[in-house]
C-alpha cells in the first residue's frame, strides 16, 4: 500500500511539473513531448484509480494519436518565435486580466472546498460485482443503457472525418492517380496492334502506324494513369518534358 | 482492485529500470564527458557552407488529414473493446447498436474513400 502512494505522488509529480513545462518550454516541439510525458503520468493515476480502460485509452489514443496530430499541427503552422515574442508586450494587460479571472475562479472553487474527515475507502471495487473487470463493466452500460450517447458519438467522428476532408484535401491536378477501373477497362487493343510482317521488311516508324500500312507494338504512355486519347503514333518526346515540368 | 495494482507491478519495475538506465546513460555523460562548447562548435553543420534556412519548414496539410483520419479510426476501434468483452451480457440490443455505429462510420469511411482522401498521390 505504501507503495501505491509513493507511485501516486512520483505520478502526480511529474504530471505537474510536466504540465508546467508544456506552457513555459520555448520551443513547441518540446512542449509536445511534455505533454506526451504528462499523457503517461495522467495514465499512471487513472490506473492507480481503478480505472484501468481509460488509462489504456489514454495511451492507445492520446499518447498514440492525438499527440502525433499536435507535433504535426506544431510543424505546420511554421510558427516564428522571434515574431511571436514581439506581441507579448502589447498582449500582457489582455492575457494577465483573462489570467486574473481564472485565479480568482480557482480561489473560490478551493475556498468552497470541504475536506471529508473520514473518507470511505473507494477501493472495494467501486460497487462493482467481484470478478467483473473495469472494461466489462463499462461495456456492459455503453452500448445498452447509454445508446443515444454512443450513436451520437458515432455521429460525431463521421462529422469530424468528413469535416477533415473538407477542409484539407485539396485536388492536386498534377499529380497522377491510379485508377484501377480504368486500368481494368484497358482493352490490348487500346494500346497495341499485332501486325504480321512480311519476311524481311522492316518498319518505318510511327508515321507508317499512322498511315494504316506496316505496324509494329505502339509504346504505352503509361499503363492505365493516364487515358490514352486514341489518336495515332505516340506522344512527342516534348510532351513528356512538360510533363514532367508540370509534376515537379 | 488490489490484484489490479499488482498485476501492474512489473511495468512499474520497468518503468523505474528505464528511468535509471536512461538517466544513467544522460547524466554519465554529462559528467564524464569533456565539454568545451563554443559557438563555432555548436553551430549548425552543412558541408561547408552556411545554413540556407531555419530546418524546421512546414508540413504539408496532408499530414495532419492521414493523423486525424488514423484519430477517428482509433476510437472506433477503442468502442469495440468493451463491446467485444461484454457481449455475451448485452444481448441482441448491444450487438445491434454497434453494427450501426459502425454503419454510420462507414458512411464516412465511404465518402472518404471516393473522395481519394486516403490515395497519396
Amino acid at each position: 500500500m505504501i507503495l501505491t502512494q509513493i507511485a501516486f505522488y512520483l505520478f502526480a509529480t511529474v504530471l505537474v511539473l510536466s504540465a508546467a513545462m508544456v506552457v513555459s518550454a520555448r520551443n513547441p516541439v518540446h512542449a509536445v513531448l511534455f505533454l506526451i510525458l504528462g499523457f503517461f503520468n495522467a495514465a499512471g493515476l487513472f490506473l492507480i484509480a481503478g480505472a484501468e480502460f481509460l488509462a489504456m485509452i489514454l495511451v492507445i489514443v492520446y499518447v498514440g494519436a492525438v499527440a502525433v496530430l499536435f507535433l504535426f499541427v506544431v510543424m505546420m503552422l511554421d510558427v516564428n518565435f522571434t515574431q511571436l515574442r514581439e506581441g507579448v508586450q502589447r498582449y500582457a494587460p489582455v492575457g494577465a486580466a483573462i489570467g486574473v479571472v481564472l485565479l480568482a475562479e480557482l480561489v473560490f472553487t478551493v475556498a468552497r472546498w470541504q475536506v471529508v474527515p473520514h473518507p470511505a475507502p473507494i477501493a472495494a471495487g467501486n460497487g462493482l460485482p467481484p470478478g467483473i473487470t473495469n472494461t466489462e463493466a463499462l461495456g456492459r452500460l455503453i452500448y445498452t443503457d447509454y445508446v443515444f450517447l454512443f450513436q451520437a458519438c458515432g455521429l460525431v467522428l463521421m462529422v469530424a472525418m468528413i469535416g477533415a476532408i473538407v477542409l484539407t484535401l485539396r485536388e492536386r491536378p498534377s499529380a497522377k492517380r491510379q485508377d484501377v477501373s480504368k486500368q481494368h477497362a484497358r482493352m490490348p487493343a487500346d494500346t497495341m496492334e499485332m501486325m504480321s510482317l512480311s519476311l524481311g521488311a522492316g518498319t518505318t516508324g510511327n508515321h507508317a502506324l499512322a498511315a494504316g500500312r506496316d505496324g509494329f507494338l505502339r509504346p504505352h504512355d503509361g499503363y492505365g494513369a493516364v487515358a490514352d486519347e486514341g489518336g495515332p503514333g505516340v506522344r512527342a518526346p516534348e510532351d513528356h518534358e512538360a510533363d514532367h515540368h508540370h509534376g515537379a | 482492485m488490489h490484484t489490479l495494482l499488482t498485476d501492474y507491478f512489473p511495468i512499474l519495475v520497468f518503468i523505474v529500470i528505464a528511468a535509471g538506465v536512461s538517466g544513467a546513460m544522460l547524466g554519465g555523460s554529462l559528467l564524464a564527458g569533456w565539454q568545451k562548447p563554443y559557438p563555432e562548435k555548436v553551430s549548425a553543420y552543412e558541408c561547408g557552407f552556411e545554413a540556407f534556412d531555419d530546418a524546421r519548414r512546414r508540413f504539408d496539410v496532408r499530414f495532419y488529414l492521414v493523423s486525424i483520419l488514423f484519430i477517428i479510426f482509433d476510437l472506433e476501434v477503442a468502442f469495440l473493446f468493451p463491446w467485444a468483452i461484454s457481449l455475451g451480457h448485452i444481448g441482441m440490443f448491444g450487438f445491434l447498436s454497434m453494427l450501426a455505429f459502425l454503419g454510420v462510420l462507414t458512411v464516412g469511411f465511404v465518402y472518404e474513400w471516393c473522395k481519394g482522401a486516403l490515395d497519396w498521390e
